[in-house]
């Protein structure tokens, strides 16, 4: 790469080869007040708001796994080293990210698996399991990263139990490159389980499934993930050899075979009074997941997607209060705390998903999936309280001062 | 104070003590406010006895608007503020300054909200760690990151210190069971973050938060997950003759797939102090001693404690067995959770160490550290949570002998400096505090530590929370914030800059 020349240059892509090569890049950027969108592969630019920025900063040349010993549970690879590379490492040593990062790839259009590991860190992705395991926030370890001052910084390191100054690396996750470019990551791994079995009981409105979801989690049963797929919504998954064509409420168990087998008998017998429970074994379960992981129920077409976060007990009452306000395709996973939203007549409705957030105690909508115009001009991520808000300035405005790093990313005109 | 270093105390805030005491008492009436030294006598130290500040006045507010006029007519008037919990801090966190204000969180001690459907607790951080447990295990459930100083430690320090427990290896630490907490900044303002449900709304500011060490804003409600308690919980007690064949034995656990709910290891020394303070029964022939505890259903419990027996018996180990009951795996416990005072007991003083190294370095540091101990002339027990690789070292000194206490620190500082020099930190639960302040250096350079204070920085810029703590030098944020800009214009041009 060669440093880039003085002055405004217009529309320029950059393509560092280090971390001293992207340290130079946003030096410079920061000193020619010139914005910067930070790209992986780009495999999520439809999300979020478009970035107002001319230039580019790719990463992609920052790739490669640097140390991964399974016995130590954690791998350092640099930030845009290929997520599914290092998830097929991972197999190899019968370990995995035990948050399940999902891929959007499909949600958005694009071919799957795309992603790389600073764009996941970047937007906290997880998945169905994120109920036990938690988001990748939950499973960074420690970080390198150029922050907008053009300063090379770390935090953490590769050890689970450390609260050795600020937990930086777990502050950057979900802030959408906006606060600094990760340059490389160190994550902690688990062993994968040895097997799986998911309950299906078919039948329930949304409001017994969130009571039998919720009332599941709270048993000794250890559910790594629990979803309700409304009526329509299992046809349209896509799995072979899997037809659901009545509303599933599906529970999901791993782990030892001898364990798997007993729990889910205990939670058989829990859920029987609701109706035949059907055991869905290690194949179909985890086609299943995969697929409630990657939304595939809304991929096959374009209508707005909202992602909203809830109390597991609230969601089926926040969608009860949606369809009072409009019409919106919907299910749940995590217990029923996480709603994905298909808005069918093609409108956003943000007014009508926000207030019904507001209506159930709380929690944020995120528009995942609307064509650029619209994620131009609506608030895509939930808005903040003013204090709440402010902090959030006052950060972005220590970590990049000149707000060069993807702005307009998050909040229009920051 | 050996040595240590604290902000320079403002003379105009100690000059005006009495007039900060009645505008204090005027928003915390009552029992509110201790001024009189005698009982204030108990806030000046916390667990890292070895230092010991008197605070300028105590403050015990009792609601939320208390806490937030309280900071901010601290705020306007440049008064430093020192939020305490419990003081089980064994960092020193919540040390007093003289020209500071003790807030003490602890009358905030009610449990607000219980939701089993939600897995949730809504608790003021006052409340015990423990408490939370207590509040809900009736119903089966508890709190998963069990600190041993759970009995007292409040939930408040917990978040603060981002605290940990022979647990967390299966279950995490307190960062991952946090779902939502309310905060009051230094300027009085009041937020909420996250709530019953998951994931952040823009910046992680709960990851911020959690282990800040008082730092950032004081914590006035906190949201944790509970859990179902499983059904039934086994240890095994496992003797070794080297510590290597503990470490190595440790490794091929993980190796095969299995993540314990527990697995602790002692040395020698702390074997022997443990038994002769509990007996439990551990082996005093075992160089190291292994306690692996397996939860869950019975059928998997079985199954991972016969898989785990053939490990042990691969690597050596020289006796192995099973807890029969819950009596008996309480037992095996007691030895463990009562190794800090058992230490206690054959020292007159000791000092509890805090490093983390990945695991396959232990046998190394446990060579190297009986060559610094020869080195320091003082004797080291060790206890380690041997799952994530984080070591207690007790080093055992007598306050009283001169330069004892000294060249204990100098031992604990050389552990901690090899603990860095493996890939390891220097700290991994305990906080970073005044105890671990001057070491920063050894884990990150100058542009690291710049980035943490900007963080500061956008809580609390005047440096007025908890100040002394965690960083080894204040600079003015304002010193900080430099930034030349040639072309482009300033984006937020509505905040102030510094
Ligand atoms: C015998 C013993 C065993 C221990 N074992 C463990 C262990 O196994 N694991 C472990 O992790 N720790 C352990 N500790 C350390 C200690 O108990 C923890 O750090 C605990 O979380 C401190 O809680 P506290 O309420 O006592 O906080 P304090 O000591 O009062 O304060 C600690 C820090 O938290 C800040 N703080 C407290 N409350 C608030 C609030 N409401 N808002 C903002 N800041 C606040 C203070 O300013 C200070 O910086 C042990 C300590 C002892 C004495």
């Amino acid at each position: 790469m060669t440093a880039p020349g003085p002055g405004p240059a217009p529309d320029r892509h950059f393509r560092p080869l280090d971390a001293d090569g992207v340290r130079e890049v946003v030096a410079w950027a920061a000193a020619e007040g010139q914005p910067l969108e930070v790209i992986g592969t780009g495999s999520k630019r439809a999300l979020g708001r478009p970035v107002q920025a001319a230039h580019v900063l790719d990463l992609s040349a920052i790739s490669g796994v640097e140390a991964y010993e399974p016995a130590e549970l954690v791998i350092t690879a640099k930030a845009a080293t290929p997520l599914a590379e290092v998830e097929a490492l991972l197999a190899g040593a019968d370990q995995e990210f035990a948050f399940e990062p999902m891929d959007y790839g499909p949600l958005l259009g694009l071919e799957p698996g795309r992603g790389t590991l600073g764009g996941m860190l970047a937007t906290n992705l997880s998945g169905p399991k994120r109920l036990k395991h938690g988001a990748a926030r939950d499973h960074v370890l420690g970080i390198h990263a150029v922050s907008g001052r053009g300063e090379i910084f770390k935090s953490g390191g590769t050890v689970v139990k450390n609260v050795t100054g600020y937990d930086l690396s777990r502050g950057l996750a979900g802030s959408w490159g906006t606060l600094a470019v990760t340059t490389s990551l160190s994550l902690k791994v688990l062993p994968a389980p040895q097997t799986e079995a998911s309950v299906l009981i078919e039948g329930l409105e949304d409001d017994e499934a969130a009571d039998a979801l919720c009332r599941a989690m709270g048993t000794s049963a250890e559910a790594s993930s629990a979803a309700h797929l409304p009526q329509g919504i299992g046809s349209r998954l896509a799995v072979d050899g899997l037809s659901l064509d009545r509303p599933a409420t599906l529970i999901r168990l791993e782990g030892f075979a001898p364990s798997v087998d007993y729990r889910f008998e205990a939670l058989a017998h829990l859920m029987k009074p609701l109706g035949p429970v059907t055991r869905l074994e290690a194949e179909p379960s985890r086609a299943l997941w995969r697929a409630v992981r990657d939304v595939r129920p809304f991929c096959s077409d374009a209508a707005p997607v909202w992602r909203v976060s809830v109390a597991p007990a609230s969601g089926s009452d926040f969608v009860a209060t949606l369809r009072e306000n409009c019409e919106a395709d919907a299910f749940y996973d995590w217990s029923g705390g996480l709603v994905w939203l298909s808005m069918p007549d093609g409108d956003a409705h943000a007014a009508e998903v926000r207030f019904a957030v507001s209506q159930v105690g709380g929690g944020h909508a995120t528009l995942v999936r609307a064509d650029a115009a619209t994620r131009a001009n609506l608030a895509v991520f939930e808005p903040q309280g003013a204090a709440l808000a402010a902090l959030g300035h006052r950060l972005k405005a220590q970590f990049d001062p000149v707000g060069i790093l993807n702005p307009g990313r998050m909040l229009a005109g920051a | 104070m050996s040595g240590l270093k604290m902000p320079e105390a403002n003379r105009d805030v100690l000059s005006r003590r009495a007039e900060i005491v009645s505008a204090l008492r005027a928003i915390v009436p009552g029992e509110g406010v201790i001024d009189a030294r005698t009982e204030m006598r108990a806030y000046e130290t916390d667990a890292l006895t070895a230092y010991r500040q008197m605070p300028l006045v105590v403050v015990l507010p009792e609601t939320v608007e208390q806490v937030s006029r309280v900071l901010r007519y601290c705020f306007d008037n440049g008064i430093k503020v020192v939020p305490r919990g419990a003081g089980t801090s064994l960092s020193g966190g919540a040390l007093p300054l003289e020209d500071g204000v003790l807030l003490s969180m602890m009358k905030f001690n009610r449990v607000l909200d219980i939701d089993y459907s939600n897995r949730a607790v809504v608790t003021q951080p006052g409340v015990t760690n423990l408490g939370i447990t207590r509040a809900v295990e009736h119903e089966g459930f508890y709190y998963a990151p069990d600190p041993s100083s759970q009995i007292a430690c409040s939930i408040g320090g917990n978040i603060a210190e981002n605290s940990g427990g022979v647990h967390s290896l299966k279950y995490g630490l307190t960062t991952n069971n946090v779902l939502g907490l309310e905060m009051v900044l230094i300027t009085g303002e009041v937020i909420r973050l996250g709530g019953k449900h998951l994931d952040a709304e823009g910046y992680d500011m709960l990851a911020l938060m959690t282990g800040s060490e008082g730092l950032l804003a004081v914590v006035t409600e906190v949201t944790v997950r509970i859990l179902q308690k499983p059904e039934t919980a086994r240890a095994v007690l496992v003797g070794f003759a080297t510590s290597e064949s503990a470490g190595r034995c440790v490794a091929e656990i993980i190796g095969a797939g299995i993540i314990p709910a527990g697995m602790e290891m002692m040395d020698r020394p702390a074997i022997h102090a443990a038994e002769d303070f509990v007996h439990a029964g551990y082996p005093l022939d075992a160089e190291a001693l292994l306690i692996v505890e397996l939860d869950g259903p019975e059928a998997e419990v079985d199954h991972l404690l016969g898989e785990v027996a053939a490990i042990a018996r691969r690597n050596g180990c020289t006796s192995s067995r099973t807890s029969t009951s819950e009596a008996e795996r309480a037992t095996f416990w007691a030895g463990r959770k009562a190794a800090f005072p058992a230490v206690g007991r054959i020292s007159p003083d000791y000092l509890c160490m805090d490093g983390t190294i990945p695991r396959k370095a232990l046998p190394e540091v446990l060579s190297r550290m009986q060559d610094l101990s020869k080195k320091h002339g003082l004797r080291v027990a060790n206890v380690f949570h041997a799952g994530d690789g984080n070591l207690h070292p007790l080093i055992l000194y007598d306050a009283n002998k001169l330069g004892e206490l000294d060249a204990a620190e100098a031992f604990g500082a050389d552990i901690l400096r090899l603990c860095v020099h493996v890939g390891g930190v220097l700290t991994g639960e305990h906080g970073v505090g005044v105890e671990k302040r001057d070491l920063m250096g050894e884990m990150f350079n100058e542009i690291d530590l710049a980035h943490q204070m900007r963080v500061k920085c956008a809580f609390d810029d005047r440096q007025l929370l908890n100040p002394g703590k965690v960083f080894p030098e204040l600079h003015r944020c304002a010193e900080l914030g430099r930034m030349h800009v040639h072309a482009g214009a300033l984006p937020f041009p509505d905040i102030p800059r510094f």
